[in-house]
């Protein structure tokens, strides 16, 4: 009896502490780069950092040109990633005979493994010569090369998540619909969606998260100009992303210098932007609970 | 590439000791050597044959960029850095800062190679047009007797010693008060693999390589100081004689003057068997 409560004792500490071990590692992590990044707002005046052009061996640290390149290949590998990551989720989980779902979701789930670094070889040698040609552009190595990479990157894991969702909606709700007379397109857009909503939003937003975070691929294939993006025609220019910018620069820094404390700014930023948005998929799903807790009570 | 392989393993081993025991006096007899990513083809072909001479002294190399080299000789985690650049003045003041005090050796010449892509028609350059280009002042072949077309320019990363010399020599032509910087939308390539690929299947793009470098699919442009010529290909002779205006040294640099095995290393490598292999591979030899 003494014997099971103490290991039921030792055991629930352990999943405790894991589960809080998540929390400290997180804030270990905002602590370093904290410490290593916020010397460089004082060294490095707040217009100097507002500015575009960055050119760190002469001490140009300019950060625009680095958010806006990042915020170019999301918003581009967002515009793939999500409708064909949701519309082949819906193909899995809704409308797939049985061998092609069966088939299909090791498939996609292979392509989550595939290492990045690969894809971006691919992309160097096969996707930017050939975009090049189509688009008559002056060179592949643009956004929209990244753009399409990174949206192919990140279409597993919003394919793997989103079909979970709309998988763990009850048949009930589907039969119920049909009863109604609903037509499949109806029962798919009208029932099943909105009820697996806040999982589909979190496979949205993980497919962001893991497209802004991603460095190999988009270092070989946005040509890494710094240049600040205006308008739509950036999509077809060289950036250089935030990441790149640090996977790039990060090996050569000397310890403690301007630079390396702005290497650690980015990193700060690229902390903060991943945060916002995960802030911003739980408040969704959040407010989405809520109003389903109201109708259903 | 298992040579290679067989060359990094021991690297591996020593960083593991290098970091629990500072300072580049290892007594054993292995030679840590890392930097410039020119030099580091020649670095590998000279300690594979080193292992003929002297067996005993396993020599670990790796790339990363002559500031990635410095920077592991200022920290003390390297024998040899290689540097296709000498070392700036900050570097200078951080190795003196930790009790280091570096010495640079002359150990091989490189020509930095323009090239193009072979359908590209322009075959000759100034080193005004090539600072114009790269400043971003001119935009499109045309304006060089080619076709109209855009300019796509492609340089190294800021931490390759081949940028930074590219920019003080050829951006700036050697001036030190002339302060013109690469247009922002160079285009930064982490290798000069990166580069050549990128010209090979271009265009419209213009790059920059070490001699050594420069594969049969491109095409290498004659360069001269000033307009009036004359104009000359990158090659031995006219590294040595020269003629050629875009060359440098290459360094090797070691912490404080060397002793023991690293001064025998380096007084091999200054020797006429090792640059021998410095012309196999395309380098140009000191003597």
């Amino acid at each position: 009896m003494s014997e099971t409560t103490r290991s039921e004792f030792v055991l629930t500490r352990l999943i405790k502490a894991a589960g809080y071990s998540s929390i400290l590692f997180i804030g270990l992590i905002f602590f370093f780069l904290l410490r290593e990044g916020a010397p460089a707002l004082v060294e490095i005046p707040l217009g100097s950092l507002v500015a575009a052009r960055w050119y760190p061996i002469e001490g140009f640290f300019g950060l625009l040109p680095l958010i806006g390149g990042s915020i170019v290949v999301t918003i581009g590998a967002t515009f793939v990633a999500v409708p064909l990551g949701l519309l082949t989720a819906i193909y899995i989980a809704e409308v797939a005979p049985r061998p092609a779902r069966e088939l299909l979701k090791p498939l996609v789930e292979l392509l989550a493994g595939l290492p990045s670094v690969m894809l971006g070889f691919l992309g160097v040698v096969a996707l930017a010569p050939y975009l090049r040609k189509l688009l008559d552009l002056p060179t592949g190595l643009a956004a929209f090369t990244g753009s399409l990479l990174l949206g192919g990157i990140a279409i597993p894991t919003v394919v793997s998540v989103a079909e979970d969702a709309l998988d763990a909606v009850p048949r009930t709700y589907r039969e119920a619909a049909k009863a109604l007379g609903a037509t499949k397109w109806q029962i798919i857009w009208r029932v099943t969606l909105p009820a697996a909503r806040s999982g589909v939003l979190t496979a949205v937003m993980l497919g962001i998260g893991r497209v802004i975070g991603e460095t190999m691929a988009v270092m070989m294939v946005t040509g890494n100009a710094p240049v600040v993006p205006t308008g739509l025609a950036a999509l077809f220019r060289p950036i250089r992303t935030m990441t790149a910018t640090i996977a790039a620069e990060m090996g050569e820094v000397a310890e403690g210098s301007v630079h390396y404390h702005a290497l650690f700014l980015i990193g700060i930023l690229l902390f903060l932007i991943s945060l916002g948005i995960n802030l911003l998929a739980a408040s969704v799903v959040f407010r989405q609970r809520t109003r389903a807790e109201r109708v259903l009570s | 590439m298992p040579r290679l392989a067989a060359l990094l393993v021991p690297g591996l081993l020593i960083a593991g000791c290098v970091a629990r025991q500072p300072g580049p006096a290892s007594p054993d007899q292995t030679l840590v050597n890392k930097g410039s990513d020119t030099i580091v083809n020649l670095a590998i072909a000279w300690a594979e044959a080193y292992q003929q001479v002297a067996p005993e002294v396993s020599i670990s190399v790796t790339g990363g960029g002559s500031g990635t080299g410095i920077a592991a000789l200022i920290n003390g985690t390297v024998d040899i850095a290689n540097a296709s650049r000498q070392l700036k003045p900050e570097e200078q003041a951080a190795a003196e800062a930790n009790g280091i005090s570096p010495v640079e050796f002359v150990v091989a010449r490189d020509a930095i190679a323009i090239i193009v892509n072979p359908n590209n028609p322009v075959d000759r350059l100034t080193i005004g047009q090539l600072s114009d280009i790269y400043s971003g002042k001119l935009n499109n072949w045309s304006e060089l007797g080619g076709l109209d077309r855009p300019i796509v320019r492609l340089s190294r990363e800021t931490n390759s010693g081949t940028h930074v010399y590219f920019l003080e020599q050829v951006l700036r032509r050697g001036d030190r008060a002339n302060k013109t910087l690469f247009s922002p939308d160079t285009l930064l390539l982490p290798s000069s693999e990166g580069i050549t690929t990128e010209v090979r299947s271009n265009p419209n793009a213009i790059g920059y390589d070490g001699l050594g470098y420069v594969t049969p699919e491109v095409k290498v442009v004659a360069v001269a100081s000033d307009p009036s010529g004359p104009f000359v290909r990158p090659s031995i002779e006219s590294v040595i004689n020269g003629q050629y205006p875009i060359a440098r040294d290459l360094y090797m640099v070691t912490a404080g003057e060397p002793t023991g095995r690293v001064l025998a290393y380096l007084s091999w490598i200054m020797g006429p068997e090792a640059q021998r292999i410095v012309s196999e591979l395309g380098f140009v030899p000191i003597s």
